[in-house]
C-alpha cells in the first residue's frame, strides 16, 4: 500500500445559509497522517466527505495523486473510511463485513475469507470472524470497521471521529494502534476530530479549521508552542490571557518584560497569551511576606495539578505545578506568580475586555 | 479539554437488547395477586370475544341436524365449484400486490430518508390518504373510469389496455387498487424498519466499499429490513385475502366474493370456508413471522 498525495483546492460548500467550507486549501503528503481539528461546524467533516464523495463541493476541486476526483462517484474512489457511528452491516458477521468490498469486486470466497482473516489479525481481533456486530463491543466494532476500510488496500484512509463513541481507555489504546498501523502501512490518512489531545498525539501535522477556512497547519509541537493565530492558541491547549503593555523592547506583563513572539499588535495595551505550564507559582512562606495572589481551585491531574489563582487585581491565572507538589498549593494558599522567561504571543485586546483566564469547564 | 470531560458511551446493538433483562419489580406485601386477577379477567374477556364466534362457527359447520357430528362441510369445500379458482386468484392477486407495493414504497422510503428528509411528512400523508377514502368511493371512481371508453378509441392500445386490465382470469385493475389500499400499511412497516437501522451510515459505508446504488439496496438495506418487509407483506396479503367491496362491485371472482356467493346456497360450507381461510391466514402469519425471526437471529 502506497500513500497518495491529496490536495484540496479552494473547496467551497454551503448548506443553505451556513458556509461549511469557505475556500479550503490543503495538501496532504503521501503517507502522512493529518488531523483536521476544529470546533463542531468548522467544516472538517464536510472536507472529509468531499474527499469520500458523499458531498459535492460548490466550488474547488479534490485531487488524489494529481487526478481530479471531484466528480467521481463515491463507489469509484480509492478511499477507505471509518465512520463516527458504528457502521458495520448488522446482517453480516465480522469476516463478511471485512470482505464486503472484495465481494463487490467479485473476489472468490476462499481468497476473500483468507484476506479478511488476515486483516482481522492485523487489527488484533483474530478470533471474532464469526461474530455479528451486536456481539462485539464498541471498540471491537471500530476495529472491524478499520479492517474493512483497509481491505481494498485504499490509497487514502479517512477517519471521521472514529473514537468519539468509545470510552476513554479504549480510545487511547485504539488511537495508538491506528497510528502504529498507519505508520507500518504508510497509508495517507486524514483524521477528523474535535479532540485536540487526539490530534496532537496522533498526527504528523494538524490542520486547525475555523468557519470553513484553514487557520493553521503545522506539526503538533509548532501548533502548541507557536500558534499562528489567537484562535489556534485558544483552541489547542489551555491559555491565559493576561493584560500587558507593549513597548519597544517587548511586553510588560505581571511586572516582567518579555520578548514578543511574532509580530506585536499596534496598540500599547494588549493581551499576552501564556500557557499554564509557563506560569511559575511559589507558595509564600510563613514569614508573612505578601503574595501576588491566592489559589482558588486546585485540580489534581496525576503528573501535574492545575491551579486557578486570583491575583490581587482580580485577574485569574491558570498555572500548572508538578503533581507531587500539589499539597503545597491547597486552595487559600497565598502564592507568588511569575512567568517563564520566554518569548510570548501577544494579541490585540479582546472585545470582552476581561483579562480573566480562559474559562475551562473541567477546572472550575 | 475534551479528554477530561465525561464521555457517554452508547452501544448500538441492532436486534438485541443489551445487558440483562430489567429486574422484576419487587412485589408489594400490601396487595398480593390483585393485578394478576385483573390480568386474568381481561384476558378471559378478550378470549370470549374472539373465541365465541369462532367456536360457534365451528360447531355450526360440524353439527348436522339429525345426524350428529360430521366433517362433511369441510370435505365439500374442496369439491365446491369455484373454490380452487377463486383462492388461487386471490393468492395471485396478493402476491402481485405485495411485489408491486414493495417495489414502489421501499425505494421511495429509502430515497426520501437519504435524499430529501424534508419530504418525509409529505410521503407519509400521501401514503396515509387511502385510509381516509372509503372503499365505496374508491370503487365508484374506478368503475366510472373503466366504463369510459368511446368507441372511436376501440382500436387503440389505450382501449385494449383498459380491456386487458379487466381480464377476469387475472384482473390487473384489482392489483392496482389493492396497491393503493395497502400503501398505508406497507409504508408504515417499512418506515419503521428503516428507522431501526442507520440507513445513511450503512449505505455510505457500502458506497465507500465500491457498491453501486442497486447493490446497496439489495445487499445492505433489504437484508436488514427483512422483518419489516415480512410484516408489510403480511398486512398486504391479509388485506387482499379479505377485501370484498371492490372485488364485488367490479364483479371479479375473488375468494371473499366466492364465499359470499356460496353462502346463499350452502350456508354450512360457506362458514366452513371462513374457518378454513382463517386457518390459512394464521399459517401464513406464522410462516412470515418465523422468516422475520430467522433474519433477526442472523443465520
Amino acid at each position: 500500500m502506497n500513500g497518495a498525495r491529496v490536495e484540496f483546492r479552494g473547496l467551497r460548500r454551503r448548506f443553505g445559509s451556513t458556509v461549511a467550507l469557505d475556500g479550503l486549501d490543503l495538501t496532504v503528503e503521501p503517507g502522512e497522517l493529518i488531523a483536521l481539528l476544529g470546533p463542531s461546524g468548522c467544516g472538517k467533516t464536510t472536507a472529509l466527505r468531499c474527499l469520500a464523495g458523499f458531498e459535492q463541493p460548490d466550488e474547488g476541486e479534490v485531487l488524489v495523486d494529481g487526478a481530479d476526483i471531484t466528480r467521481v462517484p463515491a463507489n469509484r474512489r480509492d478511499a477507505g473510511m471509518v465512520f463516527q457511528s458504528y457502521s458495520l452491516f448488522p446482517n453480516l458477521n465480522a469476516r463478511d463485513n471485512v470482505g464486503f468490498g472484495m465481494r463487490v469486486r467479485k473476489v472468490p470466497a476462499a481468497r476473500r475469507h483468507a484476506r479478511a482473516q488476515e486483516l482481522l489479525e492485523l487489527v488484533g481481533l483474530p478470533s471474532v470472524g464469526d461474530r455479528y456486530p451486536h456481539q462485539l463491543s464498541g471498540g471491537q466494532q471500530q476495529r472491524v470497521a478499520l479492517a474493512r476500510a483497509l481491505a481494498l488496500e485504499p490509497r487514502v484512509l479517512l477517519l471521521d471521529e472514529p473514537l468519539s463513541a468509545l470510552d476513554a481507555k479504549v480510545r487511547v489504546t485504539l488511537r495508538e494502534e491506528i497510528r502504529r498501523l498507519q505508520l507500518s502501512l504508510g497509508i495517507t490518512t486524514i483524521f477528523v476530530t474535535h479532540d485536540q489531545e487526539e490530534a496532537l498525539s496522533m498526527a504528523d501535522r494538524v490542520a486547525v479549521l475555523r468557519d470553513g477556512r484553514l487557520e493553521q497547519v503545522a506539526d503538533p509541537a509548532t501548533l502548541y508552542d507557536r500558534p499562528a493565530t489567537p484562535f489556534v492558541a485558544e483552541f489547542v491547549g489551555a491559555m491565559n490571557h493576561l493584560p500587558g503593555l507593549v513597548s519597544g523592547d517587548g511586553v510588560t506583563v505581571l511586572g516582567q518584560t518579555l520578548p514578543v513572539e511574532g509580530r506585536a499588535p499596534g496598540t500599547a495595551r494588549a493581551d499576552v497569551l501564556v500557557r499554564p505550564e509557563a506560569v511559575l507559582v511559589t507558595p509564600v512562606d510563613a514569614s508573612g511576606a505578601e503574595g501576588d495572589g491566592i489559589v482558588m481551585v486546585s485540580s489534581f491531574r496525576g503528573s501535574t495539578a492545575r491551579l486557578r489563582v486570583r491575583l490581587s487585581d482580580g485577574t485569574e491565572v491558570l498555572a500548572d505545578v508538578p503533581g507531587h507538589d500539589s499539597a503545597r498549593f491547597a486552595p487559600g494558599t497565598a502564592v507568588r506568580v511569575g512567568l517563564v522567561d520566554r518569548p510570548v504571543l501577544v494579541s490585540a485586546r479582546s472585545e470582552t475586555g476581561a483579562a480573566a483566564a480562559v474559562p475551562e469547564p473541567d477546572v472550575v | 479539554m475534551a479528554s477530561l470531560t465525561p464521555q457517554v458511551t452508547t452501544q448500538v446493538t441492532p436486534g438485541t437488547v443489551p445487558g440483562a433483562a430489567p429486574a422484576p419489580a419487587p412485589s408489594r406485601p400490601g396487595r398480593p395477586r390483585r393485578p394478576r386477577v385483573w390480568r386474568g379477567v381481561v384476558l378471559a374477556l378478550a378470549a370470549v370475544y374472539f373465541l365465541v364466534p369462532l367456536i360457534a362457527s365451528f360447531v355450526f359447520t360440524v353439527k348436522v341436524p339429525n345426524q350428529g357430528f360430521s366433517l362433511d362441510a369441510y370435505g365439500q369445500i374442496f369439491s365446491a365449484e369455484g373454490f380452487g379458482g377463486s383462492l388461487l386468484l386471490s393468492l395471485g392477486l396478493g402476491v402481485a400486490t405485495i411485489v408491486l407495493v414493495l417495489l414502489l414504497t421501499l425505494p421511495a422510503a429509502v430515497a426520501v430518508r437519504l435524499g430529501a428528509p424534508r419530504l418525509r411528512p409529505v410521503l407519509e400523508v400521501v401514503c396515509t390518504l387511502p385510509l381516509v377514502v372509503p372503499p365505496i368511493t374508491f370503487v365508484a371512481g374506478i368503475s366510472t373510469v373503466l366504463r369510459w371508453g368511446p368507441d372511436y378509441l376501440a382500436s387503440t392500445p389505450f382501449y385494449q389496455t383498459m380491456i386487458a386490465v379487466q381480464n377476469p382470469d387475472f384482473p390487473v385493475v384489482l392489483v392496482l387498487a389493492y396497491v393503493v389500499l395497502a400503501l398505508p400499511f406497507a409504508y408504515r412497516s417499512l418506515d419503521a424498519g428503516l428507522g431501526a437501522i442507520d440507513v445513511r451510515t450503512l449505505s455510505e459505508a457500502a458506497r465507500n466499499l465500491g457498491a453501486s446504488w442497486p447493490h446497496v439496496l439489495l445487499r445492505v438495506i433489504i437484508p436488514n429490513m427483512r422483518s419489516a418487509m415480512a410484516s408489510a407483506s403480511f398486512l398486504t396479503l391479509a388485506l387482499v385475502l379479505g377485501e370484498f367491496t371492490i372485488a364485488r362491485l367490479l364483479s371479479f371472482q375473488t375468494f371473499p366474493n366466492w364465499i359470499y356467493r356460496i353462502s346463499g346456497s350452502q350456508a354450512q360450507v360457506s362458514v366452513a370456508v371462513s374457518v378454513f381461510s382463517l386457518l390459512i391466514t394464521w399459517l401464513l402469519l406464522l410462516a412470515l413471522s418465523s422468516a422475520g425471526a430467522r433474519q433477526r437471529s442472523g443465520s
